[in-house]
């Protein structure tokens, strides 16, 4: 909750400055000057400024959430409690009672800690010490070194003077402390507002384990490796895809035969999820590079075959008529008229299909794989290595965009016609 | 023998529903080698199957079609179209455009080089040769699709509304171009439009089509075509019996289209 108002909060503020100082620096171009805005989509341009902030607000949060070392002190929200702290408790039995005094040592996980050495003190309640690491919290048997114990029916019925029965809290200085179903307090640290680098580590943290891995591999296989397997898998799923997939999508676009032999095919296979597919291919091909080519051979199959189809169909039959008129024969028509005419389809599949790829293969690799990207992230979250985890879906993230870009660069260079005819 | 003649050509179109649609009845006409006809009619009077079946991308079911001496069965290089627009190959350069029929034969570079310079000087887009089609106006489309029709040397050429799209200023000049091209190359042109003043201006012979089912109403021959050669179609517009034809042909087919609404309310 807190964390979802400071956002909101840093969303309005940036809005209400930048708007501001934009309106302050006086820029007028066209956009500007037109009354109509709301509803005008054309009016509507992402804010440069918004873009940029909200990138860096995305790794603010994540460094004041975290602690990160990255941010100034006062930045950070509220960490663990670490330190020694005290807490008496009042043990009754027989009908006398005694006061006795816990020393609490909370220390970092990665930093063992001995409880440390306390004077027993007066009464039949000595005073006891433990070490307890932040994010944990302990058991404390007060009753171990005392003179009645629990089997002479001590039982501990107040804490800091507060009286407490099983199951209730009572809070205490850097922590709280709750009296078990049994009779025991149990300490639990203050945890702050910070996430535990468990679930989150800090950016920082997953920068130094991203060095780490490029420079000494992760499971056998360096990250390169991982990466470039997963690539390897969709770009010759993608590829093998394409050729089965485009002359199949031009022979329906072409022929009734094929259109009505096919048809039932393609589109009962276009809405079933390449994922619902994977178990069956583990049957059928196991778990190898083979299995997985031919998963990302049927996610780009039918992608690419719908789309050379509605290239072809998407051929003006005028142009067709024009070419005809002019002489050309079945085959130059296909070579100049309908091929580079279904080319801007053929892009678009080609990028959705990219993209549905790059999908199938992590979640394939999740599933069953000994390299690749998503087998790093299912190992890394297996052994609770969350750093390497968020950066394989970090990297995951920035080979998808870059695929993307890549396609689109692509179509730009080599479709340059696209949606102009 | 040359010129195309059109014997007695029907074409009938089955509907789904059971029903029919006579698009064409018994149509026969005789175009000598090197004139230009103009047809007009109200929409649906089938004056567009009358160029498809003529450019060879529809059988006629029945009634034959014979140009310089061979039945017409398909598509073929002798028949050039040009289009109302989007008919230019938008992936092409203006030069690939006009050459695409002298390279789908195979002729020589040098030689259709030649031809696309030529043509494209009598177009005047000489500098617009390298630019891509889609950066071109739709004045200028028009003329690389008249350009690259001519590159082929066809005998006829078939025009469905080639000026359609174009603005009025656009047109006029069009208009003239057309007619400069008639004469200088002397193909047989038909060419279909919508407006009658075009049809006047352009039109060596003009016929009004009817329509339900389609046939020929109405023909004449006309002497603007010959006139605007050489003069300014707005002086041509000046001639005596420019005015009286004009009037006389929108009447014709204002009352034509007045009979296809009548029609349907009576049925309604």
């Amino acid at each position: 909750m807190i964390p979802l108002l400071i956002y909101v909060t840093i969303f309005v503020a940036a809005f209400f400055i930048v708007t501001k100082v934009v309106q302050g620096a006086g820029l007028k171009d066209y956009t500007s000057l037109k009354t109509v805005t709301f509803g005008d989509e054309s009016a509507v341009r992402p804010n440069r400024a918004a873009g940029i902030i909200s990138i860096l607000t995305i790794f603010l949060m994540w460094g004041i959430f975290t602690g990160s070392s990255l941010l100034p002190g006062f930045l950070h929200a509220p960490g663990p409690y670490e330190g020694t702290t005290t807490f008496t408790y009042t043990a009754e039995a027989n009908g006398q009672s005694d006061d006795a005094t816990v020393t609490v040592v909370v220390h970092p996980r990665e930093i063992s800690t001995d409880a440390p050495e306390v004077d027993p003190g007066d009464g039949f309640a000595k005073n006891d010490s433990a070490a307890i690491a932040q994010w944990r919290s302990g058991l404390i048997r007060v009753d171990r070194n005392d003179e009645l114990g629990r089997d002479d029916g001590a039982t501990v019925v107040a804490v800091n003077g507060q009286s407490i029965a099983p199951g209730q809290t009572v809070a205490v200085d850097g922590g709280t402390v709750t009296l078990s179903d049994r009779g025991t307090p149990n300490f639990e640290p203050a945890k702050g507002w910070q996430m535990e680098p468990l679930y989150l580590p800090a950016p920082e943290a997953v920068w130094t384990r991203t060095i780490e891995v490029v420079s000494s591999g992760f499971r056998n296989f360096t990250l390169v490796e991982h990466l470039g397997y997963s690539l390897f898998r969709v770009i010759v799923g993608f590829v093998i895809g394409a050729l089965v997939g485009i002359p199949l999508g031009y022979a329906m676009g072409l022929s009734d035969w094929f259109r009505g032999w096919f048809d039932p095919i393609v589109e009962f296979m276009r809405p079933v999820p390449p994922l619902a597919l994977i178990p069956l291919v583990i049957i059928w091909a196991g778990i190898g590079e083979a299995g997985k080519i031919i998963l990302l051979f049927l996610a780009a199959l039918w992608i690419m075959a719908i789309a050379a189809r509605s290239g072809v169909s998407g051929v003006k039959i005028s142009k067709v008529h024009a070419a005809y008129s002019l002489g050309a024969s079945k085959w130059q028509i296909m070579r100049h008229v309908i091929i580079p005419n279904s080319l801007p389809e053929i892009f678009t599949g080609a990028r959705v299909a990219m993209g549905v790829c790059w999908g199938t293969v992590v979640a394939a690799e999740l599933v069953a794989a000994e390299q690749g990207a998503g087998m790093m992230i299912m190992t890394a979250s297996k052994f609770q290595n969350t750093d390497i985890v968020i950066m394989g879906i970090i990297l995951i993230g920035v080979i998808g965009f870059g695929i993307d870009m890549l396609m689109r660069w692509a179509e730009r260079m080599l479709v340059p016609w696209k949606g102009k005819g | 023998m040359t010129g195309l003649s059109i014997n007695s050509l029907s074409m009938r179109f089955d509907l789904p529903n059971g029903s029919h649609v006579q698009a064409l009845q018994d149509v026969s006409l005789d175009l000598k080698a090197g004139e230009l006809l103009s047809v007009l009619g109200p929409s649906g009077c089938g004056k567009t199957t009358l160029l498809n079946i003529v450019a060879g991308f529809l059988a006629p079911t029945s009634g034959e079609l014979i140009l310089n001496g061979h039945k017409v069965t398909g598509p073929d290089a002798e028949r050039g179209m040009v289009f109302q627009q989007g008919a230019l190959f938008e992936w092409m350069s203006v030069r690939e455009n006009v050459g695409f029929g002298p390279s789908m034969k195979g002729t020589p570079k040098a030689e259709k080089d030649e031809t696309v310079d030529h043509l494209l000087d009598v177009v005047g887009l000489q500098d617009f040769k390298e630019k891509a089609v889609y950066e071109l106006s739709g004045g200028m489309q028009q003329r690389v699709a008249l350009a690259r029709c001519l590159a082929n040397d066809p005998d006829v050429i078939l025009m469905d509304e080639p000026l359609g799209a174009l603005d009025a200023l656009t047109r006029e000049k069009m208009q003239s171009l057309v007619l400069k091209l008639w004469k200088e190359t002397g193909k047989t042109i038909i060419l279909i439009t919508h407006s009658v003043e075009e049809a006047l201006l352009l039109g060596e012979r003009l016929i009004v089509m009817a329509p339900r089912p389609g046939r020929i109403h109405t023909e004449y021959r006309l002497p603007f075509a010959d006139l605007g050669v050489n003069a300014d179609l707005r002086e041509v517009k000046k001639h005596p019996d420019f005015g009286p034809k004009r009037e006389e042909i929108l009447n014709m087919i204002w009352d034509m289209e007045e009979e296809i609404m009548g029609g349907k309310e009576n049925a309604a």
